[in-house]
């Protein structure tokens, strides 16, 4: 359980980062929280010779009001991201689902981009960030590129990025009309990974018809995945109406998964599971705007 | 091999300088350098919970840190959370009348968690503390007398600052 022999490297900025990623290439890693990417050193299931440590690159850090929404640099924490009032009010989802991610102990580490640079197919930041179509900034010796959630997970593990990039952080754009969000996960023990999850945001216009559905799944598949089928079937519909069939919508997700059968579920669990859980995220969604409808 | 790197670490409120191997983990510079052999290794690669530590005031896991990221930074161990050597801290007073270990092996981890996690939250209910307490692994209380003893050292310490 020790780490291989590696050469430490600790830039304080963006561009000293990236230099150093650019000069060593395929050999080089960047460390952000260290939370993924530690034990998998210690297990030696890989291993760098260069370690590019982004814990000391003070622009990575913090979140900003961004055009009504939040830009939220890639080593904030998780457990900033947890406590952040800006993203608690404009992106509810990412302050629901912080909670799921390992134990406390882990979140005062663990930060948002190593999360969706690491693109563990049963991770939350991912699954929330392909629901809400955020945007990932990623920086290089030849200048900054956007690349939107929809075109940033490519398969386990892989992602958009490419061995001389690095994520320096992540933008989501409140929603504007009347929303509700849920996020929940099964796990077979609190902060282990998540077998199957959902994250979902449902929009609705002035006569209460849903007209943004946005229901994003973890664990079901190389990558995290969009439940199509279900966002189709939500669109239009009024939402005290969809509450009640949230369930027999919920189950449409199966369709639009691709899971593995492992030792911890089965294949055919993972898509039974989830897509009751799909109904059951998208109900909590559905139940916070007619709840918020009949307050006011 | 990879060439050492001078650490000035302040452990338990006493500066530690050290020479190490990028590769070395928080969690052995503080048994092997600082001689906090109250960090326990276990597991290794940050699911039990053993090798808790608070780095500049926050539960942190001391196996997945490498030493020479806490330079510069502020560490307290097991060792250093009672305030003399004749005293125990609140939370470790608790462990001790509630049953909160058998072996305890796994007690400094915990004792570091639950020291973070009522600083966080003083007067939690039984629920949050279970949720407290998950980042670490107990294999032989059943966890009652943890959560007895967290309970119990809430209310100790709501009492010291009220």
């Amino acid at each position: 359980m020790k780490p291989a022999p590696f050469q430490y490297h600790a830039p304080e900025t963006v561009a000293d980062a990236v230099g150093l990623l650019a000069e060593h290439g395929d050999g080089a890693k960047p460390l952000a929280g260290g939370q993924s990417l530690v034990p998998m050193l210690a297990m030696r299931l890989t291993r760098f010779d260069h370690i590019v440590d982004l814990n000391r690159v003070s622009e990575m850090f913090g979140v900003t009001a961004d055009n009504g929404g939040v830009r939220i640099g890639a080593m904030t924490r998780q457990a900033a991201v947890e406590h952040d009032g800006t993203i608690a009010e404009r992106v509810p989802l990412l302050h629901l689902a912080t909670p799921h991610i390992g134990h406390f102990q882990i979140r005062n580490r663990g930060t948002i981009g190593g999360s969706v640079a690491h693109a563990d197919p049963a991770s939350e930041y991912p699954a929330v960030m392909l629901a809400l179509d955020g945007t990932a900034e990623i920086a290089s010796t030849s200048g900054t590129r956007e690349v939107p959630a929809s075109e940033y997970f490519e398969s386990t593990f892989m992602t958009a990025l490419a061995p001389d990039e690095l994520l320096v952080g992540l933008r989501f754009a409140a929603w504007e009309q009347p929303a509700g969000f849920a996020f929940d996960e099964i796990a077979r023990r609190s902060g282990d990974f998540a077998l199957a999850g959902a994250a979902v945001g449902i929009g609705i216009d002035e006569a209460g018809r849903i007209d943004r559905a946005a229901v994003g799944m973890l664990g079901v598949g190389p990558t995290p995945l969009r439940a199509a089928s279900v966002e189709a079937a939500l669109m239009g519909l009024a939402a005290a109406d969809a509450g009640a069939d949230a369930a027999e919508i919920g189950r449409l997700a199966a369709d639009d998964m691709d899971p593995i059968g492992d030792i911890h579920a089965s294949e055919e669990y993972r898509r039974r599971a989830g897509s009751t859980l799909v109904g059951r995220v998208l109900g909590d969604a559905l139940a916070q705007l007619t709840t918020e409808a009949s307050d006011g | 091999m990879a060439d050492a790197i001078p650490v000035s670490v302040t452990v338990n409120n006493r500066t530690r300088r050290g020479l190490v191997e990028p590769r070395l983990t928080l969690a052995d510079f503080l048994r092997e350098q600082a001689l906090c052999t109250g960090v326990h290794l276990a597991c290794e690669h940050g699911v039990c919970g053993s090798c808790t530590v608070l780095m500049d005031g926050e539960a942190v896991r001391s196996c997945l840190l490498f030493a020479v990221q806490a330079d510069g930074s502020r560490i307290t161990t097991v060792e250093g959370l009672a305030p003399d050597e004749q005293t125990l801290h609140p939370v470790q007073e608790a462990f001790r009348d509630c049953h909160g270990l058998q072996c305890g092996f796994c007690t400094p981890g915990f004792i570091i968690s639950v020291a973070a996690f009522l600083e966080a939250n003083p007067n939690p209910t039984d629920d949050e503390i279970r949720h407290g307490i998950a980042g670490n692994l107990c294999r032989c209380t059943g966890y009652q007398g943890i959560v007895a003893a967290t309970r119990q050292a809430a209310a100790a310490l709501r009492e010291e600052q009220p």
